[in-house]
């Protein structure tokens, strides 16, 4: 073990292969970051688009366009009094949210960013985020349990009965992902080629299998590849207890399930660690299916040409979003009351200007390219979480119990079993 | 390349300081005037009229084992899906029948009624 620690702090190679222990801090720290701003960009957009979606304006107060309104709420739950129940378990309440948290960062260790963008590259990436990823459960259960109250411990059963019954047919489309890797064919069912290759369950390996075969693993043996896809969808959806299956939470029921008697800080951890599995498991269902950090159109758009204009989205869509911040400025009431409000919108349409022009400078423009497209396609995910949580309704716990044992886990398996046959047919 | 494993420990020990270091700072800023009435289980304002422990239904029970029957499954087919190509067809038979028993197992739960929630 010691033999192992000092080779690698002493090995000097990219990170994302093995890295060194300045490399893995600079990343963890960056995740860190990247996590928190993330977060809170989540918060106000939620509330935001949510909001439009019911024809509502959403927060408008703080700051303009309620922009700082996420910080607001994060100064509020830090000075606010943390009550812990008298009859609670005081040892499990404290660790619980802590727990969740833990877990809920450490899957990021093996997200790959990009081919050089990660902290860490494991042979076993992706049985790791999963097993990883599911001992939140956990944390659900403590927390809970140690309320000593009748919401919280419904809500935990439930959540945690809901998650093992989602992580099976998770498992089994990520399993058909995998089986993917070793895969070598082009198209639909199309001719084998390339020599008898291992698959893979490196996650930075994994991307690079679908650069190999010329295909994301969402289009590999359509609608193979579609479905096995659609399953994890689902199945993430329902592991990180969002909309339409939060009943962990539903409110209407259970005040808010597990951690209905956490308050102020405690209760933000909790925040934090169910937006941040939001995120982990969106990059899990990116890597296995959406290609990872590979740009749209790899194979059909080649070229200089094609290379030079899909570098340019990243300037674009920072330059978008400073012209929309523009545009908001210019709409503000003319009247003195909002001449601060209106400062501080063009602030922050010029810093996005600025960070727009920042990228289109080719140095840069070179580097950030893998993160911009793998953020990209995270951000796709996390709309489509928001727009869930405004179209669906909630489903009944029967209801969701059977999408899980009698619908995903059976397509699963013959999703796996068909990819297996047309692998060996090839 | 077991040096990889590294930085899960080093990550894992950075949140682990850095949480309960926030938590306990936050005691700092925050009021702390307890109150029975607030340290009272949230039952919507009423009084809670049994201990929150009690007993519940046995479905939990019953998902709890069939995942455990599941997942183990689940983690025998990645080192197939790994080496899929090293054991060609035969690899395919050896686990066609797996899955053919677990299957079976499957039915046989379902006809049971254990994964009815009622």
């Amino acid at each position: 073990m010691l033999d192992y620690v000092t080779s690698y702090l002493r090995s000097n190679t990219t990170p994302g292969q093995a890295g060194n222990l300045l490399w893995a801090f600079i990343y963890i720290i960056l995740i860190f970051l990247g996590l928190s701003v993330a977060v809170i960009a989540m918060n106000w957009l939620e509330r935001k688009i949510l909001a439009h979606m019911q024809v509502r304006l959403g927060p408008m107060r703080v700051g303009p366009h309620g922009l700082l309104q996420p910080i607001a709420d994060a100064i509020k739950l830090l000075i606010k009094e943390d009550i812990m129940p008298a009859e609670a378990d005081k040892s499990v309440f404290w660790i619980a949210p802590v727990l969740i948290v833990i877990t809920a960062f450490t899957t990021f260790i093996v997200v790959p960013f990009g081919p050089t963008h990660a902290v860490t590259d494991m042979n076993i990436g992706v049985l790791f985020m999963l097993g990883v990823s599911s001992l939140s459960v956990l944390g659900v259960v403590m927390a809970g349990w140690a309320s000593n109250s009748h919401y919280p411990l419904i809500g935990a059963l439930r959540s945690s009965a809901q998650m093992v019954s989602y992580e099976i047919a998770m498992g089994l489309a990520v399993v058909a992902a995998v089986l993917m890797t070793s895969l070598h064919g082009i198209g639909l069912y199309g001719v084998a080629h390339g020599a008898v290759g291992d698959g893979t369950l490196s996650m930075i390996d994994i991307v690079k299998a679908q650069q190999d075969q010329h295909a994301w693993f969402i289009f590999k043996f359509f609608p193979l590849g579609l479905i096995a896809f659609f399953i994890f969808a689902v199945a993430m959806i329902a592991e990180t207890n969002r909309a339409p299956f939060d009943l962990p939470e539903a409110e209407s029921e259970l005040t808010a399930g597990f951690h209905t008697e956490y308050s102020g800080f405690r209760w933000s951890l909790f925040f934090l660690a169910e937006y941040s599995a939001m995120i982990a498991v969106s990059s899990i269902a990116v890597t296995l299916w959406l290609g990872g950090w590979l740009r749209p159109f790899p194979t059909w758009l080649t070229g200089e040409t094609w290379d030079l204009v899909f570098s340019l989205f990243p300037a674009a869509t920072f330059l978008l979003l400073a012209l929309i911040a523009l545009v908001g400025t210019l709409r503000m009431p003319k009247h003195p009351y909002f001449r601060v409000q209106t400062l501080g919108l063009a602030g922050f349409a010029a810093v996005l200007a600025l960070i727009g022009i920042l990228l289109l400078l080719p140095p840069v423009r070179d580097r950030i390219q893998d993160i911009y497209w793998f953020s990209l396609k995270v951000a796709g995910f996390m709309y489509l979480y928001i727009w869930y949580r405004g179209t669906f309704p909630r489903y009944r716990f029967d209801q969701l119990m059977r999408v899980g044992w009698k619908v995903l886990l059976p397509v699963g398996l013959g999703v796996l079993i068909l990819t297996a046959i047309v692998g060996v047919l090839l | 390349m077991p040096q990889n494993y590294v930085p899960i420990f080093i990550f894992i020990a950075f949140i682990a300081i850095l949480i309960p270091v926030t938590l306990l700072a936050a005691k700092l800023v925050r009021p702390d005037n307890p109150h029975k009435a607030k340290l009272m289980p949230y039952e919507c304002g009423i009084d809670p009229v049994d201990s929150a422990r009690g007993r519940y239904t046995v479905r939990f029970y019953i998902v709890a084992i069939l995942f455990v029957v599941f997942d183990v499954e689940t983690i025998f087919l990645f080192p197939w899906a790994v080496k899929f190509k090293a054991f060609g067809l035969f690899g395919l038979v050896e686990m066609l029948i797996f899955l053919a028993i677990l299957v079976v197992g499957y039915i046989w739960i379902w006809k049971k009624g254990a994964l009815e929630w009622v």
